[in-house]
């Protein structure tokens, strides 16, 4: 018996709909995200991640009828993270029924709001979010830095440091993104994966970059990551959540082939 | 059927309220979920089910301040033996003593402590995060027909503390992680469950049936 790697497919949500919906099914209503929970819950995914991108923080509320629903319609574990400013955010999404609550540039900006939520929450409940991006020069030893805004503004924070800061304050697990591979489809960046897997005790959820279900095998193998997080090979039907397990079984990775309840 | 799925501030009642309603069919038995914590709904339930999503200590607080909630637990489930379920911190608080973030004391309902997971091997991350089959250690009408085993369904962990029964006869369920992880556990007309049942897609229905159907 052996705990299974997760495969989680990402939906970036705004406003209460999909932003990237998945096209390549029949779904009645391609924006509605918890259409889109449906279908990969069905699809046998092994948890469901949702970014909330809205803008404003007065349409919060959108995101909360988003988990009510899906808690509602899923028999799936959810993530949820995008605007997370305090406490009070975290509860108000634990109780519309996510699983975990991942809280980002927020915790970048007051790290106590991690070990706060834990308390509240336990750790098991709470993810930090790290967008990192490589700033060592060619020849140099590897370094890489936190970066806010979507990879716009530097923070001059060490990734490898800041993760195990938030992991020693309570948070239960680390979603990492590359934002040097996000969007690329050159696979992770493995090196930063590995460094940081290898850094803190707590689970990794290797983010940015997959292009290939190869690139999901080397998150896992070399990246040494708990799960591993997509968004565009799954949303635009490349590969399905099937085919991506049957891949990583192939290649040894113990996976939940059970999976889908519709 | 009535079942009473105890709302205190602390957990996913959306999942469990589905799941439930959907276990209902799966037995074909026509029946109710009432959200709340009110004694007059909990006495007249013919099944209680206790979530929880947090910490040990802070989930406690939880319960302790609605008022009546305790006396009428203790009434329905110690006194008049209605089968009740507690799902993870849910399960969690049956238990004499919690140590996550200083000790808590629990219901107590089944002799134990709930401790920190220590898995062995190093490489094994905390919290146990994610979906693990069930090795079956004991014998429960809750248990039966149930896929356990390697080749069985898998269920979905999520927690860093796990209880540890003073009763091996309490311990129904493990699963594997770097050493036994309590899964299930049951005495007299309680049980509980580590992992969600409400996430566990077939087991976890499977299971909540079971407890449906369980007429002790």
């Amino acid at each position: 018996m052996t705990l299974k790697t997760r495969i989680i497919p990402c939906l970036d949500v705004k406003n209460g709909r999909v932003v990237k919906g998945i096209n390549f099914l029949d779904l009645a209503d391609v924006g509605d995200p918890v259409e889109s929970a449906k279908a990969y819950d069905a699809a046998g995914a092994d948890e469901l991640c949702f970014l909330d991108i809205t803008a404003s923080h007065e349409n919060r509320g959108t995101i909360l009828d988003v988990v009510r629903r899906t808690a509602e319609n899923c028999f799936m574990p959810v993530t949820v993270g995008g605007g997370v400013r305090d406490v009070e955010d975290v509860r108000a999404l634990m109780l519309a029924g996510a699983d975990k609550v991942s809280i980002n540039t927020a915790a970048v900006k007051d790290r106590s709001i991690v070990g706060r939520a834990a308390e509240k929450f336990g750790a098991q409940a709470i993810v930090v979010a790290i967008d990192a991006k490589r700033v060592s020069g060619e020849g140099e030893a590897d370094r890489w830095e936190i970066f806010t805004h979507g990879g716009r503004n530097p923070t001059g924070i060490d990734a490898i440091d800041y993760a195990v800061a938030v992991a020693d304050l309570g948070a239960g697990e680390i979603l990492l993104t590359s934002m040097d591979r996000d969007g690329t489809k050159a696979g992770f960046d493995l090196a930063l994966t590995r460094a940081i897997s290898e850094a803190v005790t707590i689970p990794v959820v290797a983010s940015g970059g997959v292009g290939t279900l190869d690139h999901l095998v080397e998150g896992v193998t070399l990246g040494k990551a708990s799960a591993v997080l997509a968004a565009s090979i799954f949303h635009y039907g490349t590969f399905s959540i099937a085919e991506a397990k049957a891949h990583m079984a192939k290649a040894g990775i113990p996976v939940r082939l059970d999976g889908g309840y519709a | 059927m009535k079942i009473a799925l105890i709302d205190y501030g602390a957990g996913n009642l959306h999942s469990a309220g589905k799941a439930l309603m959907r276990a209902l069919d799966e037995i074909g038995v026509t029946g109710h979920v009432v959200l709340g914590a009110n004694p007059d709904e909990i006495a007249s339930a013919d099944r209680i089910v206790l979530p929880g999503d947090g910490a040990y200590r802070d989930c406690r607080e939880h319960l302790a301040e609605v008022d009546g909630l305790e006396d009428a637990l203790n009434e329905q489930v110690r006194v008049k033996g209605r089968p009740f379920l507690g799902i993870c911190v849910g399960m969690q608080l049956l238990s004499e003593i919690g140590e996550e973030r200083g000790e808590t004391e629990g219901l107590g309902w089944i002799p134990g402590r709930v401790v920190a997971l220590d898995p062995k091997a190093r490489h094994l991350k905390v919290p146990h995060m994610g979906w693990n089959t069930l090795r079956k250690t004991g014998e429960h009408p809750v248990l039966e027909g149930l896929p356990f085993g390697e080749k069985g369904l898998h269920a979905y962990f999520l927690h860093s503390f796990h209880l540890l029964p003073t009763h091996n006869t309490d311990l129904l369920a493990t699963a594997d992680y770097g050493g036994a992880v309590s899964a299930i556990v049951g005495r007299d007309t309680v049980i509980g469950t580590q992992f969600h049942p409400e996430k566990s897609q077939k087991l976890g229905i499977a299971l909540l049936a079971n407890f449906l159907r369980w007429a002790p």
